[in-house]
């Protein structure tokens, strides 16, 4: 099957997946977008509400300063060009859970164009305001077939700023590291909470298939509002394997929304193209355009913290952490932030050491963060020095990390309690390897001739012998004196 | 009918309150029984008893205010029916600013539906009816504003003025309106027709009840991110020359064809007194006015049909019982609104559908731009521009219903001034055939104090009496 793209006629037949995203962040400002009510978290319904969030007639919005101030934060970070003049526009549509019948929100004029975070092209970053919440009774949970449904407005006019990537990502492994890293930027911005199990940051991916080697796009569905990370990769290959299948199949892709359920793993359309919405876009005449003043972006700019690529560079150039060790710390600011407090428990230690040992409890962990471990920093760094000082080896360092993540704990405590000191030194384990040569006289032959293959079985018995506390290189050490080898 | 009472302008009531002549309650009631015993429509709600006196300015005098201004716990319905029986939670700015000043809230008046047409016979509570001659429309939108101010049933009113909704009505009644520089009158509260145009302002007897009203009706609101504040308190005119003023007549607009020839002569007439005054007068041209009522009738419909989509069912208001969404919104908006605001929506929301937003949407705007240099122009020139306000004496009811274009013709001399946002006031300047002709005299923003003090000086002048329309609803 020869496939066609336009006019093009393409490669290779193997197609690989292009990806966009488009994330929308809930603004951790004061008040609300274009009025003075405080942000909702979980209150009872309708408790944080006016006149102008009601949508209730004659009512005005005013644009929030703070959430401008957030979004030029935001460009910022993202390296995005700074609008002198921005305006919103209202997108007319009807729905429940939208007082006004339009959303305000941004349109020729968005606050920030282009940029880029990590290898990713940013196409844009705007202002708008989020949606109420809809809660539907009866048996479908979707309003059509709703017994009833009703509308709590606390959320309804919540600052969102939304970040629409280029379609450049290739997988759903790189959109959930690269959502990762944005949602490390953020929250280093301290912009939002950027939680995504109670929507704070939520996430819509464009997704359409093409031929390794193509410059041409797919047709593309759009998956909505994918609530967690292990969702959204889940979402995307699930996605990527219908089309997969569609267009093996000789079939074309349709254009339209889709939802998919993380529990059935089903994807299902919302609505397809011919039913898309003419959002009939038009400068909001309530609110004048918005000039962006130096003063505007000198605070923005005095407002900046250090933001991951900075905070890799410095972990590569001034902490001389491996390069993977600093991007991992870079991105995820938490755990970042432990290794800092792991190394600042005891400066002593060697760095790279103190970030293996975050991997290695981290690896533990699963979704888990290490702060919220059992494990406390000052406790993990009493462990890298009791291993860099030769109280215990990896082996036992190991056995007592797995006593610390299920249990908590002092290193040194359950060093003592579980006998782990490593036998060391010529006197303690002199008699041990001599023991073992003699019990394996064989090998021992072999090893006198030169040949060292046997060396591992030795070294195996001696484990035995002290239940893992001995240290594999000074065990070879005493072997070679033992049998006097050079 | 206590004949002293209702000979005090609204200005001199609350003059004489203040030096303790009158009683607050006793002038409250005058107009409390007389609103009650409106038979020209004019009223759709009227109040019982005043609310608790506030000392101000505005002395206790009470207030007629367009149905369409949010009056908490008070009907608000713009005139429709989808608002049937919707009180608001709070209160427009303007109003609290007036009561805050001391005016007390006498009723809300009838109104074209969302402040949507020139006669007033687009109101869900029916037409209202021109004291004048009962046969006639008093205008509109704020049709009930008018005929309430012009009939003595209110001693002033409170309307709103989108394409000429204050200045167009007041002329037909025989009483004065003023349409302030936009932005200079908070709108929160108002319930939105067109966002970019809509000015609430006062409609009155006369100049100086106007510029008292307007003192305390400007001001910066937070609350409305288009307000400004008014460069300068609002003064009492007292001038009664117009020496040294010039007055630009956008000749070929007004010779052009559907101005009554009636109407003609009373601008002819008042152009006589105020060369007598001192004016010179000269002749201007604004050659995009031709495309004045065309834009208007793109930009305000379009916006009017993102304004109106919260009008739904949902929330507030009427409510078709269906059983979807998409049937509860269909028939809800069927049901709740009348036809010209049906109309509008859908010109509107053509306009700015996708493919047709730059042929129409853009392009008026592109033409509001014109029209708003071309009037800087004149200004350049001209202290103001003067024009008949409406091109005819008020139309009998029912005359124009059937012709949509004919009624957005009475509002040719007043829109540009409405594209352009600058202020404009309507006064009379006489009869015609025994029914009143407005005299329109515009000036550059915020340019009211000097426009107030022109009015006044030609209103000395005319000598219009308008209690001739008193008797209207005694009988």
């Amino acid at each position: 099957m020869d496939l066609w793209l336009g006019e093009q006629q393409v490669v290779s037949k193997e197609l690989e997946p292009v990806i966009g995203l488009e994330i929308h962040v809930q603004l951790r400002t004061r008040t609300k977008m274009f009025c003075s009510c405080a942000l909702g978290f979980g209150e009872p319904a309708n408790t944080r509400t006016c006149p102008v969030c009601l949508g209730l007639p004659g009512a005005l919005p005013v644009a929030n300063a703070e959430a401008i101030h957030y979004g030029l934060m935001i460009g910022m970070a993202l390296e995005s060009e700074l609008a002198s003049v921005s305006t919103f526009h209202r997108k007319n549509y009807f729905y429940p859970d939208l007082p006004k019948g339009y959303q305000i929100s941004q349109f020729d004029l968005p606050l920030c164009s282009g940029g880029k975070l990590g290898e990713v092209t940013i196409n844009r970053v705007h202002l708008e305001e989020d949606a109420a919440k809809l809660n539907h009774a009866g048996a479908s949970g979707r309003i059509d077939g709703a017994d009833s449904s009703i509308v709590d407005f606390n959320r309804g006019g919540t600052p969102l700023a939304e970040i629409v990537t280029e379609p450049q990502l290739r997988s759903a492994e790189q959109a959930g590291s690269w959502l990762r890293l944005l949602r490390t930027t953020l929250r280093t911005l301290g912009v939002s909470d950027v939680n995504m199990e109670e929507g704070s940051l939520r996430c819509d991916a464009n997704i359409s298939l093409r031929p390794i080697g193509s410059d041409q796009l797919g047709t593309k569905t759009e998956l909505k509002n994918m609530n967690s990370f292990r969702f959204i990769e889940r979402g995307i290959r699930a996605e990527v394997e219908r089309q997969r299948n569609l267009i093996g199949d000789g079939q074309s892709i349709t254009q339209e929304t889709l939802h998919f359920d993380p529990k059935s793993e089903a994807i299902t359309s919302l609505r397809s193209k011919e039913e898309a919405h003419d959002y009939r876009y038009f400068p909001e005449p309530d609110l004048p355009p918005v000039i962006i003043t130096k003063a505007m972006l000198g605070r923005a700019a005095e407002a900046l913290p250090e933001l991951p690529a900075a905070r890799e560079q410095r972990y590569v150039d001034q902490v001389a952490l491996s390069a993977e060790s600093a991007r991992l710390f870079a991105w995820r600011a938490e755990l970042g932030d432990y290794f800092d407090a792991v190394c600042a428990a005891d400066t002593s230690l060697e760095p790279q050491l103190a970030a293996n040992w975050v991997t290695e409890l981290q690896g533990r962990l699963g979704d888990q963060e290490a702060e919220d471990s059992k494990v406390s920093a000052a406790a993990l760094a009493q462990l890298a020095a009791l291993v860099s000082t030769s109280v215990i080896n990896q082996g036992g360092a190991k056995q007592v990390l797995d006593e610390l993540v299920s249990e908590g704990g002092e290193p040194a405590a359950v060093v003592a309690a579980q006998g782990l000191e490593a036998v060391a030194g010529a006197n303690e384990l002199a008699p041990i390897v001599a023991a073992a040569l003699a019990a394996n006289p064989e090998l021992t032959e072999r090893l006198r001739g030169g040949d060292m293959k046997p060396i591992g079985v030795i070294i195996g018995d001696v484990m035995k012998r002290t239940r893992g506390r001995a240290d594999g290189k000074e065990v070879t050490l005493l072997v070679r004196q033992q049998l006097g080898l050079s | 009918m206590n004949d002293a009472i209702q000979a005090l302008s609204a200005a001199a009531a609350a003059a004489a309150i203040a030096d303790g002549g009158l009683a607050r309650d006793e002038l409250f009631e005058h107009y409390r029984a007389r609103a009650a015993a409106d038979q020209l429509n004019a009223f759709t709600w009227v109040a019982d008893q005043p609310a608790a006196p506030v000392d101000g300015p505005l002395g206790g005098v009470p207030l007629a205010v367009k149905d369409l201004f949010c009056t908490e716990a008070v009907p608000s319905q713009a005139g429709s029916r989808i608002l049937e029986g919707y009180c608001p939670p709070y209160t427009a700015t303007a109003v609290t600013n007036l009561e805050q000043a001391g005016a007390a809230l006498l009723g809300k008046t009838n109104q074209d539906e969302f402040a949507m047409g020139s006669s007033n016979e687009n109101s869900a509570y029916g037409p209202v009816l021109n004291p004048w001659d009962r046969s006639r429309v008093p205008g509109g939108s704020s049709g009930g504003s008018a005929a309430a101010v012009a009939a003595g049933l209110a001693p002033w009113a409170l309307g709103t003025d989108t394409g000429g909704s204050i200045r167009q009505p007041a002329a037909l009644c025989g009483i004065v309106g003023l349409k302030p520089t936009y932005g200079a009158v908070s709108r929160y509260g108002m319930i939105a027709f067109a966002s970019s145009l809509d000015s609430a302002g006062p409609l009155t007897r006369d100049v100086t009840d106007a510029a008292l009203f307007y003192s305390q009706l400007v001001g910066r609101d937070s609350a409305d991110a288009t307000s400004v504040g008014f460069p300068e308190p609002i003064e009492l005119p007292s001038s009664e020359r117009l020496d040294g003023v010039t007055l630009a007549v956008p000749t070929a607009l007004v010779d052009g064809e559907g101005v009554e020839v009636g109407v003609r002569e009373s601008f002819e007439a008042s152009l006589e007194t105020a060369r007598q005054l001192g004016a010179t007068i000269t002749s201007c041209e604004i050659p995009s006015a031709r495309f004045a009522l065309s834009a208007y009738y793109v930009i305000a419909p379009a916006e009017a049909s993102s304004n109106l989509a919260r009008f739904d069912g949902v929330r507030y208001g009427f409510r078709a019982e269906e059983k979807s969404l998409d049937a509860m919104y269909t028939e809800t908006r069927h049901d709740g609104f009348g036809a010209e605001v049906k109309r509008r929506i859908l010109i509107g929301t053509y306009a700015l559908s996708s493919g047709y937003y730059d042929a129409y949407y853009g392009r008026a705007q592109r033409v509001r731009t014109v029209v708003a240099r071309e009037l800087a122009e004149i200004f350049r020139e001209a202290d103001f521009i003067v024009t008949p306000t409406s091109p005819t004496v008020a139309f009998a009811l029912g005359e124009r219903t059937a012709d949509p274009l004919a009624m957005y013709f009475s509002d040719l001399f007043t829109i540009p001034m409405s594209l352009a946002g600058t202020p404009a006031i309507s006064i009379p300047s006489g009869l015609s055939n025994g029914l009143p002709v407005g005299l329109q005299i515009c000036g550059p923003a915020f340019s009211e104090n000097k426009i107030l003090s022109a009015a006044r000086a030609l209103e000395q002048a005319i000598g219009f009496d308008g209690s001739v329309a008193w008797g209207a609803t005694s009988g």
